[in-house]
């Protein structure tokens, strides 16, 4: 049975795909700021059929707390089939615009931790050449929109970061998965109005495993939203920044 | 945060009485405050009370739907502990698997644990197994004052009674613990009999009771002569054939309906239409075969929100329960009133219930005859039938099931259920809802 690191693992997104895992008979190494939320997702999934979890307090921010957390699931696991990365700030946009410090805390969570945990992660797959190293980045990276930017900014360097790792592991038979969800009903979006737009974080959640599970380059969640961003794209530069979205 | 109140509607979609404000529950123990002076709490999971017990207009809803993790699981001894918005779907999905059942099924799987104590429900095997309540040996109550309360029979017993059938005015249920039965696999054997009036249908419970876990009736009493009523006996029980534990039935296959249709599918033409195709599927007088748990507890399940084909104006659901006596003349005259009235539905549910006691102190169910069913919203008229149920109720010293109800009056609640005085004295302060609101209404005239 695999064994999966979650970096992440309280939010949503993240718990619904650990659930698919679990479900599976995987054994967990979860990762999130909150040990006491992290305890509950735990015994959630042991009681779905993980056969085992080891939880990891941490946050992500402290890069250099990152190494030690990496040596713990190797002391626990050996080596790991898959990571999934799952982590981010949806931040304010307007707090951001107003205050450096905002934005630059903005950027280090989904930009900065998120580029420093896959230099060593990439390593210790490259190593073991073979297992699936997946990022939940966001529709937000495709293109910069002035309602959120910086964090639109933060998912697309990590986009980037992301394609040229997975040229770099493709001879060590490792795959690079990017995960683009477009809305999702879930805490991180709880202020927001829904519409037909948003999708569950249960369907969310299958569409990472199957993404995982084949080693697809990038998806997007629910795929219609390849569609919607390819037209967000095609937009010409002039006539986008006038847009109100 | 704004959050959208228009979605939080009950089952009937009856009465429209949205919050002035939801908020979601995510962790258990970051809760927001409970004791807020500008507004009153109620727990909302899933909607799938038919009525006004789920709502709370113009205060404020705890959406526990987001508490849905598991937190312990004992295989050995089938005891599961679980947050308050895990859904009996959920719970399935991961029990049947590892040889465990619902000790109580109601007749939806999407409903929550915390609903399911709160309403204490009961299902096809009331008979044998009682309430739901029965079967809770222990859960966290937060109270508004903050304090966290670990009810069972041994502990805060007295909360621990009124929050079994204590409709979420108790405080907010944040995890439950209760028992499971064991089963050899995923199926049912079921028989199917058809019965042609309500003696029949009173002999096949007879006969049934003592040897079938499960039994229930469906019927028609638009298409019944003199026998009352007429319909199909089905009764069950868990097949016990190990080997087939090898063959997990194919899950999902639902549709949801479609669209909100004006005006309503469901009119006297198409239940007639309805009740005699029902009727006339079962050629032979009986038929025994084995089937999967779903399908035999959760029929309707397999449409999603089809409580939309009543359209906008939504629909009643009533639910009673009145002793059996020598004539069974209540039942009979509320057969009558409603064939009278010209008025019924394609889901008319029959089944006696047994005498295990529910340690919940507002529990609906009582040893006796239940009948349930739904009316679409004809206004007056539906509303002038129901009273005229009601009536018939309460001079046969029954019940009506507040789940299900968004209209009996404070008066026929009060004659139901004569211990809510003392149930009042348990109710948080903080918590209100439509439903008690409305039955309370005239408390000061002490119609107790």
């Amino acid at each position: 049975m695999s064994t999966v690191l979650i970096v992440g693992a309280t939010s949503a997104i993240a718990h619904e795909t650990a659930k698919i895992y679990a479900k599976a008979g995987a054994s967990l190494f979860l990762v999130a700021r909150d040990a006491d939320k992290l305890a509950t997702v735990a015994a959630d999934l042991r009681v779905r059929g993980a056969i085992r979890t080891e939880t990891y307090a941490l946050d992500l921010a402290d890069i250099a707390a990152h190494p030690a957390m990496l040596r713990a699931t190797t002391d626990a696991y050996g080596t790991l089939d898959a990571a999934l990365i799952a982590y981010g700030t949806l931040g304010d946009q307007a707090a951001c615009e107003a205050s450096v410090d905002e934005t630059v805390r903005e950027w280090t969570t989904n930009a900065t931790s998120v580029i420093a945990l896959l230099t060593l992660l990439a390593n210790q797959f490259a190593a073991q050449k073979r297992g699936t190293i997946a990022v939940i980045g966001s529709v937000a990276g495709d293109r910069g929109r002035k309602s959120n930017y910086v964090y639109g900014a933060a998912k697309g360097a990590v986009e980037i970061f992301l394609s040229g790792l997975r040229g770099r592991l493709l001879a060590s038979g490792v795959a690079v998965v990017t995960i683009k969800p477009g809305f999702v009903d879930t805490p991180m979006t709880a202020g927001v109005p829904k519409n037909f737009l948003f999708a569950k974080p249960e369907a969310v959640a299958r569409d990472i495993h199957a993404a995982m599970e084949t080693g697809k380059d990038t998806i997007y969640t629910p795929g219609f939203w390849r569609w919607i961003m390819r037209i967000i794209r095609a937009v010409p530069e002039p006539i986008f920044k006038k847009l109100s979205i | 945060m704004p959050v959208n109140t228009s979605a939080y509607r009950s089952w009937g979609r009856y009465p429209d009485a949205p919050p002035a404000d939801a908020i979601p529950v995510r962790w258990r123990d970051n809760l927001p405050a409970l004791d807020r002076p500008d507004t009153t709490m109620l727990p909302y999971g899933y909607g799938r009370s038919y009525g006004d017990s789920c709502l709370n207009e113009g205060g404020t809803l705890l959406d526990t739907r987001p508490l849905n993790r598991f937190l312990a699981f004992d295989d050995v001894a089938g005891v599961l502990r679980c947050e308050a918005g895990v859904s009996l779907a959920e719970i399935l999905a991961v029990i049947v698997p590892r040889g465990w059942f619902l000790p109580v099924s109601p007749g939806t799987k999407f409903v929550s644990v915390a609903g399911a104590i709160a309403n204490d429900i009961h299902g096809k095997n009331h008979h044998d197994a009682g309430t739901f309540g029965c079967h809770v040996t222990q859960f966290e109550l937060v109270r508004s004052d903050g304090t966290r309360r670990i009810c069972s029979p041994d502990t805060d017993a007295d909360l621990f009674r009124a929050t079994i059938g204590g409709l979420g005015l108790t405080g907010l249920i944040t995890w439950a613990e209760f028992r499971l039965k064991p089963i050899a696999n995923a199926y049912i054997a079921e028989e199917l009999i058809r019965f042609e009036s309500l003696d029949e249908f009173l002999a096949l419970t007879a006969e049934s009771d003592a040897d079938y876990e499960y039994t229930v009736s469906w019927a028609d009493c638009l298409g019944a002569g003199a026998g009352i009523v007429r319909g199909q006996f089905m009764r069950g029980n868990h097949d016990t054939f190990k080997a087939r534990a090898a063959y997990p039935p194919k899950t999902g296959g639902s549709v949801r309906f479609p669209l909100d249709i004006p005006g309503s599918l469901i009119n006297r033409k198409t239940v007639r239409a309805f009740n005699t195709l029902y009727y006339w599927r079962q050629l032979p007088k009986r038929i025994v075969r084995v089937v999967p748990y779903g399908p035999f507890f959760y029929p309707l399940d397999a449409i999603l929100e089809w409580n939309r084909g009543y359209g906008p104006q939504g629909f009643f659901q009533y639910q009673l329960v009145v002793p059996l006596t020598d004539r069974n003349a209540a039942i009979k005259e509320v057969f009558r009133r409603i064939r009278a009235a010209g008025e019924g539905s394609p889901v008319v549910v029959l089944k006696t219930f047994g005498t295990r006691q529910s340690p919940g102190l507002m529990s609906f169910p009582a040893p006796g005859i239940t009948l349930a069913m739904d009316f679409a919203n004809h206004g007056a008229k539906t509303l002038d039938l129901l009273e005229s149920l009601d009536a018939v109720c309460r001079d046969a010293g029954g019940r009506v099931y507040p789940a299900k109800d968004a209209r009996m009056s404070a008066a026929s609640f009060q004659a139901y259920f004569p211990q809510w005085r003392e149930f009042a004295a348990y109710v948080d302060p903080h918590f209100s809802s439509s439903f008690w609101r409305r039955v309370t209404a005239n408390a000061g005239e002490g119609a107790a």
